[in-house]
C-alpha cells in the first residue's frame, strides 16, 4: 500500500510537471498581448511594460524562472490584476467554486444513486422510465442550459431564489449547484441502475432473499455496495465535468469563482493567471483521481492496490 | 423492443426540451413589454418632484473586475472609472463635459506661448485628513513616467506633451527633469513640450491624478492592492475591495472638498459579465442600471426604461494597401472608394446594431470635440464618402479596368461575437450585391487575434474601431499619419501628415485655423483618398431606473461620474 501510494505520488508530480510545461509553451502561441492598451502604445512604450512583466526575456529563460518559482509554490504575479499574486487571486476565488462543486457533487450523486436504485428495483415500470428520462435529460442538456432555465423560472419569474451574485448566503449557491449537479446526477443514476440490475440477479442476493432479508436491507446493505464500484470509477471524470461546467455556470450566475476567472484570463492573455488556474484545476483532478483509486480498495477489498499474488 | 422504447423516450425528451426552450423564449419577450410600462408611469409622476430621497443607495453593475486603482498603472475602462470617482485631478469633467477646476482652485494661468501652466490648488484633503499639496502631483507624475514603474499610460499620455517625458521614459534623463514643479505647497507649474490646446481637459484624466508620496512609499508593493491601501481625494472612498474580487462599495468621502454637493451615501457594485443576467438583476430590482449588449439590443430597444448612451467610439473599415511587401488591389483608390460607398449605413445602425448607434460619414465622432465657441467639430468638417450604390458601381468598374481584371476576391477581417458576425454578413451581402465581380470571404476572429493580424498587416479589409483618449480630434486623426503605430495599412499622404504636424506646431495657438486644418486632413483621409470607410458611431443601450438621476456620462477617459447622481422617487 505504502509503496503503491509512493509510486502514485511520483507519477502525480511528473504529470503536473508535464502539464505545466505543455501549458506554458501552448500559452505562448496565444495570439495577442497581455498589455491591455497594447494597440495604443508605440514600440518603446510597449518595451517598458513588457520588461515589467518579464516577458521581454527569451522564452526558455521565462520558462526556467517560472518553473523555479512554481517549485517554491509561487504562481507568479497576475498581468491583469496589477501587483497581485496569482496565489492570492486563487485563494480569494476558491471558496465559491469549492462550495458549488462540493454541493453539486454530493447532491448529484446522492439523488442519482437513489434514482438509480428506484429504477432498478422497479424495472420497466413508470418509475424506471421516469428516472431514465431524467437521466437522459441530464446527460444530453449542458449545465448552462439548466442554469439559464433555473435562473429564468425559479429566480426571475417565481422570485424564490436570487437571480445571481454571491451576496445572499447559502441561497446564492442553490441554483448554480443544481445546474451543475444535473450531470453527476444523470450519470450516477444510469450507472447504479445498470449495476443494480446485474447485482440483484446474482446468486448471493437470491440467497439473501431466501434467508428472508427484507427488500430494503437487500437493496442498501447487500446490493448497493457492489453496485457502487463502477460509479466510483467515473467520479473522477464527473469532477472534471463539474470544472468545465463551472466555467459557464459561474458566468451566468455572476459568481466570483475560479472558473469564471479562468475564462477571462485567457481572453485577456494573463499568462500567469492562465498557468495558475490550469495548474490548480489539474492538481484538483489528479488528486480526485488518486482518491478514487484509494477508495476502490476500501469499497471492494478484492481490488488489491499493490500487485500481490494472483 | 427495449431499444425502441429508449429511442422513443429520447425523441420525446428532445421534443420536450425544444418546447421548453420555445416557451421560455416567448415568455421572455412578453414579460419585457408588460412589466416596465407600469414603472414608467410611476416614473413620469416622480420626475416632477425630483427631490432626493432620504435613502441614497445606488446599486450598479460593472462589466469587469478592477485590475488596478493605482493612477500610474491603470490602463482599462473599469480602472479609470473607479479612479474618477474616488480620486480627483486638477480638473474634472462636469455634467456638460466641460473640464472645470477641481483640485485646482481656479482656472490655470497660461503663458503667452501656451507652454507654461500655473495652477493654484484649493484647500482639499485626502481621506486620512491630510492636505493635498502640489508635491503630490509632482510625485505621481514622476512616478507614472519613471520606466521602473512600468506604466503603460504614463508614457502614452505624457510623451510629446509634458516637457522631457519621452527622454525620461526611455531612461535617458532623470525623472526629476519632468516639466512639473511645485513652487510651494499650493502652487504647481507645468511646462509643456509644445502648446497643447486640449491640455486642461487632459488634467481630468486618471494618469494625471495626485498621489501622496509618504503613503505610497510606506505601503510599498502593497500600495493600491486593496481598498485599505489607498488614499482618496475624490467624491467617494472605495471600500470592501479585496484587490481581485467581483464586488466593491463606494462610500461618500466626508473629507471631499465639495462633499455638500455629493448626495449618494453608498454605491454597491457587482461585476456581471453576462448581459442577460445583468438584465434579470435589473428587472428584479437588484440593480439600478444595466447595459444591454450585442444581440439583446434589438429585443430591448423599445423597453420603456431603455435609454441610449451616446458614445464616442467610431468604427470603420481599414483598407490594407500592402500585404507581404506587395501591393493589394486595395492600393487602387477607385476600388477603395467603390467599397466605401457601396454599403447602406442607416439600416445597419437601426436594424442590426439597434443600440442607438448612428451612421458615420466621418472619423472624428459627433458631440465630442468643440471649438472655443462651442461649435461641434462635425459641423465644421461635414460628411465624407456617403453611401451611393450607383457611384460605387462606376468607381468599381473604373478600378477593375485599372487593375486589368474582371473580378476580385477580398477578405473581410471582423470580430467573432454574434453581433459582429451579423454585421460581417451584412457587409458581404451589400458589397457583393452592389459590386459585380466581387467575392467577399469572411474571417471572423477574437479581438486579440484581430490585433495580431492588424499588427502584421495580414488582412484585406478590417472592421476596426477607435475610442478617444482625450478631447480633441487629433486622438483620431493621429492614427493614420505615415508610419503611425496604428496605421498598419500602408496609407501615406504627405499633405495629410503636414496638416497633422502643423496642428501640433504652428497652429496650436490658433484654434480656428487649427480646426480648419484638422477638418481638411479628415477630408483628405476619407473623401479624397478613401483610405478608410467610416461605418458607424457607437451607442450603448442601457436600462436605467427612472429614480436614478444625475448620472454624468463622459465622452473620454472615465465613462461616468457619480458625484452629482442621486436617488429620487424610489419607494
Amino acid at each position: 500500500m505504502v509503496k503503491y501510494v509512493g509510486k502514485r505520488l511520483i507519477y502525480m508530480f511528473l504529470t503536473m510537471f508535464l502539464i505545466a510545461t505543455a501549458t506554458f509553451f501552448l500559452m505562448q502561441t496565444l495570439p495577442g498581448s497581455p498589455i491591455a492598451s497594447y494597440n495604443k502604445l508605440n514600440e518603446s512604450q510597449r518595451a517598458i511594460v513588457e520588461k515589467k512583466y518579464g516577458i521581454d526575456k527569451p522564452k526558455p529563460v521565462q520558462y526556467a524562472i517560472y518553473m523555479k518559482n512554481l517549485a517554491q509554490g509561487d504562481l507568479g504575479t497576475s498581468f491583469v490584476f496589477k501587483g497581485k499574486s496569482v496565489n492570492d487571486l486563487l485563494a480569494s476565488r476558491f471558496k465559491p467554486s469549492f462550495i458549488l462543486g462540493a454541493q453539486a457533487m454530493v447532491f448529484g450523486t446522492i439523488i442519482g444513486i437513489l434514482l438509480g436504485i428506484i429504477a432498478a428495483l422497479r424495472q420497466n415500470t413508470f418509475w424506471d422510465y421516469g428516472s431514465t428520462f431524467f437521466a437522459i435529460l441530464g446527460i444530453s442538456i449542458p449545465s448552462f442550459v439548466f442554469a439559464s432555465l433555473l435562473q429564468y423560472w425559479v429566480a426571475s419569474e417565481w422570485h424564490l431564489l436570487p437571480v445571481g451574485l454571491w451576496n445572499d448566503g447559502w441561497k446564492s449557491s442553490i441554483l448554480p449547484s443544481i445546474a451543475l449537479a444535473m450531470g453527476p446526477l444523470a450519470l450516477s443514476a444510469r450507472f447504479i441502475r445498470t449495476e443494480m440490475i446485474e447485482v440483484l440477479s446474482s446468486d448471493y442476493i437470491t440467497l439473501a432473499k431466501a434467508k428472508g432479508a427484507n427488500g430494503f436491507e437487500i437493496a442498501f446493505k447487500h446490493a448497493l455496495r457492489n453496485a457502487l464500484i463502477p460509479l466510483v470509477t467515473v467520479l473522477g471524470p464527473v469532477a472534471a465535468g463539474l470544472v468545465t461546467g463551472s466555467l459557464v455556470v459561474e458566468q451566468i450566475f455572476a459568481i466570483p469563482g475560479i472558473g469564471e476567472q479562468f475564462v477571462s484570463s485567457i481572453m485577456s492573455n494573463d499568462h500567469a493567471t492562465i498557468m495558475g488556474t490550469t495548474l490548480f484545476f489539474s492538481a484538483f483532478l489528479i488528486v480526485v483521481i488518486f482518491i478514487v483509486d484509494i477508495l476502490y480498495g476500501i469499497i471492494d477489498p478484492r481490488i488489491r492496490l499493490s500487485g500481490g499474488k494472483n | 423492443m427495449k431499444r425502441n422504447k429508449m429511442l422513443l423516450l429520447f425523441a420525446l425528451s428532445l421534443v420536450l426540451s425544444v418546447i421548453l426552450a420555445a416557451c421560455g423564449g416567448k415568455d421572455k419577450t412578453e414579460d419585457k413589454n408588460a412589466a416596465p410600462n407600469k414603472e414608467n408611469d410611476k416614473a413620469t409622476e416622480q420626475e416632477e418632484a425630483g427631490e432626493p430621497d432620504a435613502e441614497q443607495v445606488l446599486n450598479l453593475i460593472e462589466s469587469a473586475a478592477i485590475p488596478s486603482v493605482d493612477s500610474a498603472i491603470v490602463e482599462d475602462a473599469v480602472g479609470f472609472n473607479v479612479l474618477n470617482n474616488v480620486n480627483e485631478g486638477l480638473y474634472r469633467l462636469n455634467l456638460e463635459n466641460v473640464a472645470e477646476p477641481a483640485m485646482a482652485a481656479e482656472e490655470a494661468e497660461v503663458s503667452e506661448d501656451g507652454l507654461t501652466y500655473k495652477f493654484k490648488l484649493r484647500d482639499a484633503k485626502w481621506s486620512d485628513g491630510s492636505e493635498v499639496t502640489a508635491h503630490d502631483f509632482v510625485f505621481a507624475w514622476q512616478r507614472a513616467i519613471d520606466p521602473d514603474t512600468g506604466s503603460p499610460y504614463g508614457p502614452f499620455m505624457m510623451s510629446g506633451v509634458i516637457k522631457n517625458a519621452t527622454a525620461i521614459s526611455e531612461g535617458e534623463m532623470d525623472k526629476s527633469e519632468l516639466g512639473i514643479v511645485a513652487e510651494d505647497d499650493k502652487t504647481l507649474v507645468v511646462t509643456l513640450e509644445r502648446p497643447v490646446p486640449y491640455f486642461l481637459s487632459l488634467m481630468s484624466f486618471g494618469t494625471f491624478y495626485p498621489q501622496k508620496e509618504e503613503f505610497v512609499t510606506a505601503k510599498g508593493d502593497a500600495y493600491a492592492t486593496n481598498s485599505d491601501n489607498l488614499l482618496y481625494n475624490g467624491p467617494f472612498v472605495l471600500t470592501e475591495w479585496d484587490g481581485t474580487g467581483d464586488s466593491w462599495v463606494y462610500k461618500k468621502n466626508e473629507h471631499y472638498w465639495d462633499a455638500e454637493n455629493v448626495k449618494l451615501e453608498t454605491i454597491n457594485v457587482d461585476v456581471v459579465k453576462d448581459s442577460a443576467t445583468a438584465i434579470k438583476l435589473y428587472n428584479d430590482g437588484k440593480k439600478d442600471r444595466a447595459g444591454v449588449s450585442g444581440d439583446l439590443a434589438l429585443q430591448y430597444s423599445s423597453h420603456a426604461e431603455a435609454i441610449v448612451q451616446p458614445e464616442t467610439s467610431v468604427f470603420y473599415m481599414k483598407f490594407n494597401q500592402e500585404k507581404d511587401g506587395k501591393e493589394t488591389p486595395l492600393a487602387n483608390e477607385n476600388i477603395r472608394r467603390a467599397i466605401a460607398k457601396s454599403f447602406e449605413k442607416q439600416d445597419l445602425a437601426d436594424v442590426i446594431l439597434a443600440n442607438g448607434s448612428i451612421p458615420a460619414n466621418f472619423l472624428v465622432p459627433k458631440d465630442f470635440a468643440f471649438d472655443e465657441n462651442g461649435k461641434d467639430f462635425r459641423d465644421i468638417a461635414g460628411d465624407h464618402l456617403v453611401y451611393n450604390a450607383e457611384e460605387a458601381k462606376d468607381f468599381w468598374q473604373k478600378g477593375l479596368d485599372e487593375l486589368g481584371v474582371t473580378n476580385l476576391e477580398l477578405e473581410i477581417l471582423g470580430g467573432d461575437t454574434e453581433l459582429s458576425k451579423k454585421m460581417n454578413e451584412y457587409f458581404k451581402s451589400q458589397l457583393e450585391g452592389n459590386l459585380e465581380g466581387l467575392k467577399i470571404k469572411l474571417k471572423e476572429v477574437p479581438f486579440s487575434v484581430r490585433l495580431e493580424l492588424d499588427t502584421n498587416q495580414q488582412y484585406d479589409i478590417q472592421i476596426s474601431g477607435w475610442g478617444p483618449d482625450f478631447q480633441d480630434p487629433i486622438t483620431f486623426l493621429d492614427l493614420f499619419v505615415t508610419d503611425g503605430t496604428n496605421n498598419l495599412m500602408s496609407y501615406s499622404n504627405p499633405e495629410y501628415d503636414a496638416l497633422i504636424a502643423s496642428s501640433k506646431d504652428e497652429l496650436a495657438l490658433d484654434p480656428a485655423a487649427r480646426y480648419e486644418a484638422l477638418a481638411k486632413a479628415e477630408k483628405i483621409l476619407i473623401e479624397d483618398d478613401a483610405a478608410i470607410a467610416p461605418i458607424y458611431q457607437r451607442g450603448l443601450l442601457q436600462l436605467q431606473k427612472p429614480y436614478f438621476k444625475g448620472l454624468a456620462v463622459h465622452p473620454f477617459g472615465a465613462d461616468y461620474s457619480y458625484k452629482w447622481a442621486y436617488i429620487s422617487g424610489k419607494e
